[in-house]
């Protein structure tokens, strides 16, 4: 545990170390801005709430999440650092969570500087709390989906750039496995079972059950899983790979 | 004495090259063991299965009495390692890199200032200890790398080129920081540098293609050496290479130029005394005369690639370093 949080200090440290974390975050509000104010029509809508807000974050994430998964252990293979880690009295697993933990923790700084938007309702309405909290919690949930995922295609190379490239592609099928565009290739030959499961795979379907404020142990414990499965993905795949 | 690193049967497999090829042996706490060999031979591959990175193909490795596959974690905490290019987070600087190392060890707060004190001053980080280590020079580099791998005090040290890229007077520091700490600790060193063997390891293997060819203390591999008791004689004398050819026990003499001629022995013969009995006897005027102990690179040359090479014209004394 002790040698876990090690890690984690260190690599959320390390974030703030280069200019990485100031530009991610700058970005991050800039476009949640954008996307809130202009697409989503928050004024317009006359409501207080924090929906357009919210529903962008899927497709956000989708680029702004691998960007910071990417360099988790395509940097430490490529400077050859990951030698010195894995001879550490660490184990695989302490690395491996430490590491997610921070770029998690990292993603929930991000966005918690978001915090105005909330201010921002408060302070024009009335909006429902429990809604905009189960909201953050669902975009939390979301974020490590889409890193964990991230983490475990980043020790498959030593290029950052592949494995951003990858992770943006998993992400976006995992994203929309609920949509026709994933769904159709699946109808025409796999029976009804198959397709319920690939579209109860979505990200999006459960991260909008938990935006409606409707807080399911299952879209939970979907996320967790979700998590838990690449997580112990990226721990098979760096004791495979972290030699070649 | 108590053997801190067991070696048996390792190999090591990367598709079809098989990069250390049933390799055995053991260091006791006191010893320095050196890696010889040409690049690629399999030193550093051997180095990462020790301590734990690589999972060897086949054999076992145990570290201070712990396997390193079944025990990994008590086997690691015994071992200080540098490996090969000394890598670090490149955006951190050597202090917080070196915090990061000794929390990482599970080192207290007060040990760790304490660990990091000193190897900083053995290894002379204290000028650069605030700059990111990715602007910093090459030497210092590794500098960093030496010091996380001694801040823990470790019975067990594996340390991959330690003096590569470091000035002759660091080269010359770090070899002392070896030799002092050789007395209570299993160090294992790869060089390239064959002065360095006689500096500072007790005992070195030459490995060629992934497999130990020769084994031996510096002496012992120096005196594996076709020059190992031949004379170096200079004289000015007619007929000189003529009567030191027809003396027992020598095989072959090679004119330098200059009046100097290499004598070799035949195998495992000492012809000192008959050299320079010849010499008083025929009241030669020598001007230099020079026992070889041998000549730790032809061994290598010789183990390494096969060649035989004491050549029929040998260069002048003091141009063979080249
Ligand atoms: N990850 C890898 N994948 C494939 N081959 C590898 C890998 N690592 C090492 N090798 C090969 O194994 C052999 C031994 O390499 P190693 O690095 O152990 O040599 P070395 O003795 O340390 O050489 P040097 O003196 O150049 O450092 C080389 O042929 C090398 O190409
Ligand atoms: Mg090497």
């Amino acid at each position: 545990m002790s040698r876990m949080l090690t890690v984690f200090r260190r690599e959320l440290a390390s974030y703030f170390n280069t200019p990485l974390a100031y530009v991610f975050i700058i970005i991050f509000l800039f476009l949640t801005g954008i996307f809130t104010f202009y697409l989503g029509n928050f004024f317009g809508r006359g409501q207080a709430d924090l929906k357009p807000f919210f529903s962008f974050h899927p497709w956000l994430y989708l680029f702004l999440v691998p960007a910071i998964a990417m360099r988790l252990w395509a940097e430490e293979r490529k400077s050859g650092s990951i030698e010195l880690l894995l001879t550490l009295p660490i184990s695989l697993a302490d690395a491996v969570l430490g590491k997610f933990l921070a770029a998690w923790a990292f993603t929930a700084i991000a966005l918690a500087c978001t915090f105005p938007m909330w201010l921002t309702v408060a302070y024009l309405g009335d909006p429902d709390h429990g809604v905009i909290v189960a909201g953050y919690l669902g975009s939390l949930l979301m974020a490590g989906g889409y890193l964990a995922i991230g983490s475990a295609v980043s020790s498959l190379s030593k290029n950052q750039v592949i494995a951003f490239v990858i992770t943006v592609v998993v992400c976006f099928l995992f994203t929309v496995s609920g949509a026709p565009i994933v769904l159709d290739a699946f109808t025409a030959w796999a029976p009804q079972r198959v397709v319920d499961i690939v579209a109860s795979l979505s990200f999006l379907t459960h991260f909008e059950a938990i935006t409606n404020g409707v807080l399911d142990l299952r879209d939970i414990f979907y996320f967790v899983s979700m998590i838990g499965f690449w997580l112990f993905a990226n721990l098979v795949l760096v004791d495979a790979r972290k030699a070649a | 004495m108590e053997r801190m690193i067991e070696v048996e049967g390792l190999a090591r497999h990367f598709g079809p090259l098989v990069a250390v090829d049933d390799v055995s042996f053991s260091v006791s706490r006191g010893e320095v063991l050196g890696f010889l060999g040409p690049n690629g031979a399999g030193k550093s591959t051997t180095m990462k299965m020790i301590t734990g990175f690589l999972a060897p193909t086949r054999g076992r490795v145990a570290v201070a009495g712990n396997d390193i596959a079944r025990k990994a974690l008590a086997a690691k905490a015994a071992i200080g390692y540098l490996p090969e290019g000394a890598p670090a987070y490149g955006d951190m600087t050597p202090a917080s890199f070196l915090a990061f190392a000794a929390r990482a060890r599970g080192l207290g707060r007060a040990a760790a200032r304490a660990g990091i004190e000193r190897a900083v001053e053995q290894v002379e980080l204290q000028a650069v200890l605030e700059q990111p280590i990715e602007t910093l020079s090459k030497g210092y580099k590794r500098r960093v790398g030496l010091a996380q791998a001694i801040l823990h005090d470790p019975p067990v040290l594996i340390l991959d080129e330690p003096t590569d890229g470091l000035d002759p007077n660091q080269k010359h520091q770090v070899r002392n920081l070896i030799l002092g700490m050789a007395r209570d600790k299993a160090i294992i060193i790869s060089t390239h540098i064959l002065e360095e063997v006689g500096a500072v390891c007790s005992r070195a293997l030459i490995i060629a293609q992934g497999r130990i060819v020769a084994d031996g203390t510096p002496r012992e591999l120096e005196a594996m050496s076709r020059y190992h008791n031949a004379v170096q004689i200079r004289v000015a004398a007619e007929g000189a290479e003529a009567a030191l050819a027809g003396l027992p026990g020598v095989e072959r003499v090679v004119a330098l130029g200059e009046g100097a001629y290499q004598v070799f022995p035949t195998a495992g013969a000492s012809i000192t005394e008959a050299v320079a009995g010849h010499a008083r006897a025929q009241g030669w005027e020598v001007e230099q005369l020079v026992v070889e102990a041998g000549r730790l690179d032809e061994v290598f040359r010789r183990m390494t690639t096969g060649e035989q090479d004491v050549p029929e014209s040998l260069p002048a004394p003091g141009e063979e370093a080249a």
